[in-house]
């Protein structure tokens, strides 16, 4: 292959990257779209985003730019992967709850569920929806759709979220009451019905391409894989059906692609955009800029498993170092707010009430010292995976410098990042979109978690989440998640320096975009309730 | 003539050995880069045994040379095997890529030529006034821009501030010549830099032809001006712009990555990129067969023509 030189530059080469992987990327709870940066604490959902009222339209196409995963793209539910791929399976499929703006498990095929004494029994009842191929949706699906996905030779990314199910032991009780078995108390039952990914398909075989039949808002039209998916309105839904007669969902991987597509008229909805686009557009009439606040994490993960993160006053010595506003300000061009070294602000359990940690290089200094580690040298893995890692790295390389650390930046591939930074290295960028603060813990923070990126492994922490788990009143639980926030916040792996943005673009006619749901969330990229003045 | 048949007998057989390295070499290549599939689908879930069981599933947890055998052993049935990301086949990943790539080549190509040679006519025609000053600065300046940038400045312009064309081709699929609007501003970046070069190598050719002692002997013949120019000339100076010609219509058919991002059209650049950093190893080597094949034939029409015109120029490799 011969070539003239492709001329990528940083900018363009980042915004190519294809892959923004959904639990890795997005969220945002609370603040309406003109909310002010700084604001502390969360309320539910704000309004949406181009609410300006009037009453809901019926008619119209919407058409919605996503980065893709391009030919590889598949509707099947179970395999949604990427931003664009659970856009369309919500569009297509229900689950039996979906997040809220807080990330609390909300019902939705399911109409109410009921634990036993023991909190391992849940009695899930379905309420009265179709397929669309007019089927009713009954527990026999249910417990089809949780085996497929559970299926040892699949490998679905929901498998690891319903493992506390026992599904050989659950069953249905009648058409449209389930009895889920767990292996053990899970108080959070209904974080687990809502898991990323945990769809609800018709029992039997279907070709997922060509004629995918789900309970969702639209039915299917046409597909062709990393080009577009058409849609159009299912009226049957049982949740009231969409207003838009006809969605269509474009891929474009580019983001300049996406606002010029939006700008030129071509779309009507851009998903993620670029800090810089967004201020530019910002208020000047042309598009409308939403801003889902607190969307994804940002962080170093310290391994605490060895040097010379096993001493936690270096653990604390680092958490002083950082100036999270820096951080912000330089690494996420200011769109997103500081924080705390806590997953999940603003979310359901979340604890709000610890002071907010400020530098501290005096304290950072004296605190290495006593550790006996002046004139410490760490690596720092990061890589251009996601947006901003690789120039947080470098500004918390200079405020380390401060301290008397010495950060030595290494960067990695992008497409096995997440895999290289698990067991290797000692301190890394971290980043993870909106899940319950539940799955954060279980699915990083146990002894037995596949994914403990700062090999937290302490039995006492485990005790409390089992504890947590099998305390049926909320306060007591959320008493629990407290303590086991406080821990963290005192000697924790991740620090965690900021959430940012997500940012979204839409035509000025597009209105019922909600503004304060987290990506992951029911109310993300939610096309049913979006109408076209 | 045997001579030529022979010739160019060998330089198949030479071809096709090398499109066969070519694929060994991605293949090698594709198999160092860090992660596998598997990883690369597990993303940020990167738990050990998801790897596991997704390696399991898509025959990762074989030896490489015996899936590239496996691999192999289906080209001759013109089967490139299947895609490790979605299961389906490698032959529709190539076709739906192949129909864009190849619709804005045809098109390219189709303006390159007159274009090139015209301009690089003209300029040698008038050497050293200000035709010639005015199509060298400005094919220099034009070169020195990058596709990106000045796509991004014709999209800015054409499409958002004079709503002339319609700023990418999002949505219309491999469907593209229904929307021909669509195709203007990419292929306008796609041509300006191989008109840039085409036009300085045509024009460099054409004075030195032109100052050559068979056309001073023509000339004294009293031959026509126009028949010296194209019929003896231009000739002499195409041997060079037909090679150069022929990277550039290999580079457009390998897929022009920049140009298909930035316009939203799903060529085969778009594809290889995807299928690298899925670490989609039969994606990519079907690829590289598409793309080996595609050199050699090009590179073989341009010797061809190269010897055709001037037989007494030696052949490129």
């Amino acid at each position: 292959m011969t070539s003239h030189d492709v001329s990528l530059d940083a900018s363009c080469s980042a915004g190519l990257r294809r892959r923004g992987f959904l639990a890795a990327a997005s969220g945002a709870a609370g603040l309406g779209a003109l909310a002010l940066a700084g604001c502390s604490g969360a309320g539910p959902a704000g309004d949406p985003a181009s609410g300006d009222g009037g009453k809901p339209k019926r008619g119209g196409r919407l058409r919605a730019a996503f980065a893709g995963g391009g030919a590889s793209e598949t509707l099947d539910p179970h395999l949604a992967n990427l931003f664009a791929d659970v856009a369309r399976a919500k569009a297509l499929f229900d689950k039996l709850a979906d997040y809220g703006p807080d990330l609390s498990a909300r019902p939705r095929l399911a109409a109410a569920w009921e634990p036993d004494a023991g909190l391992v029994r849940w009695k899930v009842t379905l309420r009265e929806a179709v397929f669309h191929n007019g089927e009713p949706v009954t527990a026999r699906d249910v417990l089809h759709s949780y085996r497929r996905i559970t299926d040892p030779e699949r490998a679905f990314r929901a498998k690891a979220s319903l493992e506390p199910v026992d599904l050989g032991a659950s069953k249905a009780l009648d058409a449209r009451t389930i009895e889920f078995v767990l292996k053990r108390p899970t108080a959070e039952f209904p974080n687990v019905l809502a898991a990323f990914g945990a769809y609800i398909v018709p029992e039997g075989e279907q070709d997922f391409d060509t004629a995918p039949v789900g309970s969702g808002p639209f039915r299917f039209v046409s597909f062709a894989p990393g080009k577009s998916a058409v849609l159009r309105r299912n009226e049957d839904y049982w949740d009231g059906a969409p207003y838009l007669d006809e969605l269509e969902f474009v891929v474009a991987n580019e983001e300049s692609a996406r606002v010029n597509a939006l700008l030129g008229g071509q779309v009507e909805y851009a998903h993620e955009l670029n800090p810089t686009t967004a201020r530019a557009h910002e208020g000047r009439g042309q598009i409308e800029i939403v801003r889902l606040r607190d969307s994804s994490m940002q962080s170093f993960a310290m391994k605490t498993d060895r040097k010379p993160f096993d001493d936690k006053r270096v653990r604390e010595a680092f958490f002083l170092i950082a100036d999270r506003q820096e951080l912000v300000d330089g690494a996420l061009s200011g769109a997103g707010r500081i924080g705390n070294d806590l997953f999940g602000r603003g979310y359901e359990y979340y604890a709000d009430g610890l002071p907010q940690r400020e530098q501290d290089l005096g304290r950072a200094k004296a605190l290495l010292k006593r550790a006996g580690a002046e004139n410490l040298k760490v690596v720092l893995d990061t890589s251009p995976v996601a947006a901003g890692f690789t120039e947080a790295a470098a500004i918390f390389r200079d405020q380390a410098a401060r301290a008397g650390v010495t950060v030595e930046i290494r960067s990695g591939s992008k497409d096995s990042y997440w895999k290289d930074i698990l067991d290797s290295g000692t301190i890394c960028s971290y980043r993870s979109g909106a899940m319950p603060i539940e799955a954060h813990i279980s699915q990083r923070l146990l002894t037995g978690s596949t994914t403990n990126a700062t090999k937290w492994r302490h039995e006492d922490f485990d005790a409390l989440y089992q504890q947590a788990q099998s305390t049926r009143d909320k306060e007591e639980r959320a008493a629990v998640f407290e303590r086991m926030q406080r821990r963290l916040y005192a000697e924790g792996g991740f620090l965690v320096w900021g959430f940012a943005d997500w940012i979204l673009g839409t035509a000025r006619g597009v209105r019922g975009v909600e503004a304060g749901a987290p990506a992951n969330s029911l109310d993300w990229a939610r096309f049913d309730k979006v109408w076209l003045a | 003539m045997s001579g030529l048949r022979s010739w160019a007998a060998r330089r198949l057989l030479l071809g096709a050995a090398q499109t066969a390295a070519v694929v060994l070499l991605v293949f090698a290549l594709t198999e160092a880069l860090p992660g596998d599939a598997a990883v690369a689908l597990a993303g940020d879930q990167p738990d050990p045994e998801r790897i596991a069981a997704i390696r399991q599933a898509m025959d990762l947890d074989r030896p490489a040379h015996e899936r590239l055998l496996e691999w192999a052993a289906g080209l001759p049935r013109g089967d490139f095997g299947t895609s490790l990301a979605s299961g389906r086949p490698v032959s529709t990943y190539i076709a739906d890529g192949f129909g864009p790539t190849l619709l804005l080549a045809s098109l390219t190509v189709a303006l390159l030529v007159p274009v090139g040679v015209g301009l690089g006519v003209l300029a040698a025609r008038r050497e050293g006034r200000l035709a010639d000053r005015l199509v060298s600065s400005v094919t220099l300046g034009a070169y020195a821009v990058p596709e990106f940038a000045f796509g991004v400045l014709l999209i800015t312009v054409f499409a958002l501030r004079l709503g002339w064309l319609p700023p990418t081709a999002v949505g219309y699929g491999t469907d593209l010549l229904a929307h021909p609007a669509a195709l203007v501003l990419p292929v306008v970046v796609l041509l300006t830099r191989p008109v840039c070069s085409l036009a300085r190598l045509v024009r460099a050719g054409m004075i030195d032809a032109l100052a050559s002692p068979y056309v001073a002997q023509a000339r004294r013949y009293g031959v026509p001006g126009a028949r010296v120019r194209y019929g003896h000339a231009l000739p002499n100076a195409i041997t060079p712009a037909a090679q150069q010609l022929a990277r550039t219509v290999d580079w457009l058919l390998c897929g022009v990555i920049v140009v298909e991002a930035l316009f939203v059209i799903p060529g085969l650049g778009t594809v290889l990129m995807n299928a690298v950093a899925e670490r989609d190893v039969p994606v990519v080597q079907g690829l590289a067969v598409v793309f080996g094949v595609t050199t050699v034939v090009l590179n073989l029409g341009a010797d061809l023509v190269a010897r055709r015109f001037a037989p007494r120029a030696e052949m490129a490799a």
